[in-house]
Order: C-alpha cells, then structure tokens, then sequence
C-alpha cells in the first residue's frame, strides 16, 4: 500500500482532474479537457472513470464499482481491487452503503442521495461524433448550440426502424443548453439523471471530463410525434418479481428457455432478502420443498 | 428597388498573389448573376467571400436582413453568419458530396436544415422532405435511400433540395453542373431555373460553361487574374463582346 501515492495518481495529477471536474460542474454538460494519464490498466476498461475517483476519493470513503449493475464482472472486480490496493479504501457492494460509486453503463436502481457521487466511465464523450467528424466543427457546434444534426440521427432512426431506435447513449439536453452523451446507459436510466446525487463523467482516451450537479435539469432529445419513452424489456423479474427495474436477459439452455433478472445486482438481492420473489425464484423454491417433503 | 446584395470593393490575396481584386457589383431581388472566367481567374474566391467561406482583406458585403436593414456579413459575428447561412442562404457545391451528408439517407439530408432552424415534428419534416424530393425529380421511394446509392445528377438535384427546404433568399452555386453529362445537365439546368423563377430566388452562379449562364442568369460578369474585366447583360456580353479576353473566351466555345 504504501509503495503508491493514494488512489495511484500523484497529488499535482489529482489536482489538476478536480479542477476540471468543479469547471464541469460549474457548466453542466459540458466536455472539459483533461491531460489524461496512462493507466495501468488498457484504454477502454474505465481509465477515465478511475481517474474521476482516484481524484474524489477521500480515505474516509466507501467505494462501489459496478460494471452493467453487477459487482462480480471482470472489469467491475479488477476496478475495486485496484482502488482496495492502492488506496485502502472500504469496499462496499451495496448502493446505499457506498459514498463514491464507479459505474459502466448503468445507474443504480436505488435512489442516491445527496452525500453521494456516482462516476461514469465514458468511451466517446461526444454525442455528435458519428455524424460530424471534425472535433473543430463538433466544438463549435457545441459552442453556437447547433443542435439541428443531433436530430438527423434521431429521425434517421425512425426512417429506418420505424421507432426511435437508440436505446443506449440516447442523447441529453442539460439545463436547456448542452447536447450530452450520458455514456452507453440504457434510456431506461436516462429520466433517473435528475438526481440528488453528484454525477461525474470521465473519458480517458479521448480525454473529456463532464459533469451534472444535483438536481440539474436533464431532458432526453425526441421529436413532438415521436415522444422519448425509458423502456425496458416487458416483463417481471424472475428472481424477486420486481416490475420497475432493467432487466437482463438470460438465456438458459438451447431449447429457447429464457428468463429476465435484475442488472442491478444489490437491488434484487435486498429485495430477495426482504422476501420478494419472482415467478422462476418461486418455482425453483416450490420444487425445493416437495424433494425435501 | 433596393439590393439585396451589395458587394464592395472586395480584394482577397493568397500572400503577394491576388485572388480577386476591387470586385464591385449589386444584385437585386430575383436576380440571377453569372461569373464567368477562366480557372484561377479567381471566380471560386470571390463566391467563398461572398458566402462567408473565406474573409476578404478589403471590401464590405452587405445583405439585406429579413428587417430591410442592411448587415456587412465580412464582420459580422460568426454565429449570426452560420444563421445566415442555414436560412437566407444556400450553396450549392460544385461536388455532391461536399454538400450533402452520405451517410444520411435523402430525406434526412433534406429535413437536415428544417430541423437545424428548430422543426421538431417527425411527420412534418419528412412530409416536406417528401414534397422537396418531388420538386427535384427524385421519387418518393427513394427518400430513405442514401446519397451513396444516387447518380451524380441525383445527388446534385439532391443537393439543391437540401439547400432550398428552408426558403432562402440567396443562392450561392459553385459550378453546378460540373462533371455532369450533356443530357444531364440540360435537365439540370431546366429545373433550376424553374426553381428560381417559381420561388423569385437570386442567385450567383460562378461557372465556366457559358451555356449555363446563357440560359440562367440575367446579367454577366467576366473576370480575368482576379480582376472584373467586362459586366453587363447576359446577351449583351455574350452576342457583343467588347473586352478582348470575352471575346476570346466567346469564340472558344465550340458550335455542334
């Protein structure tokens, strides 16, 4: 432990990622440059994010890592071994018990509160890069708040599907002025970003810091005939029965079997534990008692 | 009648070399205005400075704004002049695919501009987008096709789709129907200047074709090294030539 500095980074590095970070604050939605370092780990695993926290973490705090609402996935588990080994911080996997929590696209289905950070991991901070590829044009763009192209992609989606297909990074309109990527999160999350909680983006290759305060207006892009919508898959969970959160789909055998759980791995568990149980969940404990009976 | 376009005294230079120099004309309400010359005689550089493309070193280009006050566009501040540019003006580029976006299917290419001036209706947009490809000849069901999958005159025809959606005032044409074939291009041809006469746009059309503007445009003026060495009526300049470089340029063409 002591052979690093805390949380990895050198001070003059951390300093420098929060005052990008109280400027992304200070103009939501807006991408502020960073000089990103290397990580020891490759880009694309969340160098962005875990410097974001390296940054915020404090020796006091609790730290959660989830990767698509789990905590047992490779990059959500090396992720908190990195920040155990080198900043000794608490490690936590439950939502409420957490004060900084890393995520890789999703939010916790858990409502965060005030005393709270979430940190995403960005892979491509702007939101109009596949339709513009210039970053001098995008900046601009951002800067005179031409927006119009954001929706090309949008209605080319209804051309095309009939729907608005975007279903992950659906784009965001902060506080009535930035167009923002909120980071691959199903649309599902997009309303939940109007939050108590402090939240923070970190994009490390490409080298962008953004960031909402609390409570800061986010409003999905839609069209007037087209209404944005949060969906989800159509269906209960089939471990604790809950009907209002996202869903992953899992495949069971090569018959067809499928059944959906919870991504948010701490929100199903507790709800198991306070007795909740789904149709699957109630089947397998009903199949249990007649083998013991 | 009051211009809409006022160009004064516009002079651009790359370093020592001139691009264009002393450039003077005024072009009216439903005016088309051909341009003339041969390549580098600084046709293309005085259109990029009319349009915003490229800032002169001297000279003032006023626009009549939709209030009737008149606006120098040279300093003016540049989000007001990309206002411009998606409303009041257009400008159609000599290659397809520097003006349309290709990885975009037509009809988004049209509602493009719709919705950068703040349509947000999806059955509207593309109901216009619709009508906009009928004006120019593409059917209806190719409106979900990209430009990749058009001809070239397609893409040209496209291309002016795109620009005139929003109902601009003035528009800029860059060669128009360059690297187009014959039949092609007379179709073209026919169809903007439908367009123009329909919609009482203005127009400046920089080309070297002189049949182009023998058929487009009301007035004419010949530019030779940067300089504007003959202006007048189409006809005019065409059928009496007076400076030796148009009468050069006149008897160049060849006659079928």
């Amino acid at each position: 432990m002591s052979d690093y500095n805390f949380a990895y980074l050198d001070e003059q590095t951390k300093r420098m990622i929060r005052r990008a970070i109280l400027k992304g604050l200070a103009i939501p939605g807006y991408q502020v440059p960073f000089a990103s370092r290397e990580m020891p780990m490759p880009y694309g695993w969340g160098t962005g994010g875990v410097q974001v926290s390296a940054a915020t973490l404090t020796p006091d705090d609790t730290l959660r890592v989830i990767d698509q609402g789990a905590d047992d996935t490779t990059n959500a588990v090396s992720i908190r071994k990195f920040f155990e080994k080198t900043a000794g911080v608490q490690a936590t996997e439950e939502t409420a018990q957490a004060s900084v929590i890393q995520t890789r696209h999703r939010i916790p289905e858990e409502d965060l509160r005030e005393d709270q950070i979430l940190v995403y991991q960005v892979p491509i901070p702007e939101p109009l890069r596949f339709l513009e590829p210039s970053e001098v044009e995008t900046r601009k763009m951002h800067s005179l708040e031409e927006y119009g192209l954001m929706h090309v992609k949008l209605y080319e989606d209804i051309a095309k599907h009939g729907a608005i297909a975007t279903s992950y990074a659906y784009p965001v309109k902060v506080e009535g002025r930035y167009v923002m990527d909120p980071s691959p999160i199903p649309k599902f999350d997009n309303p939940k970003m109007e939050m108590a909680a402090i939240q923070l983006f970190g994009a490390g290759r490409e080298q962008r810091i953004y960031a909402l305060p609390p409570y800061c207006q986010v409003v999905s892009l839609d069209f007037e005939d087209y209404p944005f919508e949060a969906s989800k898959a159509d269906h209960a969970c089939d471990m604790c029965g809950a009907t209002n959160s996202y869903l992953d789909e899992v495949i069971m055998d090569d018959a067809g079997n499928r059944m959906f759980v919870c991504s948010d791995t701490d929100f199903c568990a507790s709800r198991r534990k306070a007795g909740h149980m789904g149709a699957q969940a109630a089947a397998a404990s009903a199949a249990l008692k007649e083998t013991a009976a | 009648m009051t211009p809409l376009l006022k160009v004064e005294n516009i002079s651009k230079f790359y370093g020592r070399r001139i691009g264009c120099k002393d450039v003077n004309f005024d072009l009216y309400p439903g005016e088309v205005m051909g341009i003339v010359g041969e390549s580098g005689s600084g046709k293309s550089t005085l259109l990029n400075c009319l349009a915003g493309f490229l800032t002169p070193e001297t000279g003032e280009v006023l626009f009549e704004m939709r209030d009737g006050a008149m606006r120098d566009t040279v300093t003016m501040s540049e989000p007001e002049r990309r206002m411009l540019s998606r409303t009041d003006w257009a400008f159609v580029h000599q290659h397809a695919r520097d003006g349309l976006r290709m990885n975009v299917s037509a009809g988004g290419n049209v509602g493009e501009r719709l919705m950068a001036v703040g349509a947000r209706h999806y059955g509207n947009i593309r109901e216009e987008a619709i009508d906009w490809l009928g004006r120019v000849e593409i059917s209806e069901t190719r409106v979900d096709d990209r430009p990749t999958q058009f001809s070239g005159g397609m893409q040209q025809r496209l291309q002016i789709a795109r620009n005139l959606v929003t109902g601009p005032r003035l528009v800029f044409m860059d060669e128009p129907t360059g690297g187009l074939d014959v039949s092609v291009q007379a179709r073209l041809l026919d169809l903007l200047r439908g367009l123009v006469r329909e919609m009482g746009l203005s127009a400046i059309i920089v080309t070297h074709d002189l049949a182009v503007v023998r058929l487009l445009a009301d007035r004419l003026m010949v530019m030779k090294d940067g300089h504007v060495v003959e202006t007048g009526l189409t006809d005019q300049v065409l059928d009496d030539p007076q400076h030796a470089y148009t009468q050069l340029l006149v008897s160049s063409v060849l006659q079928v």
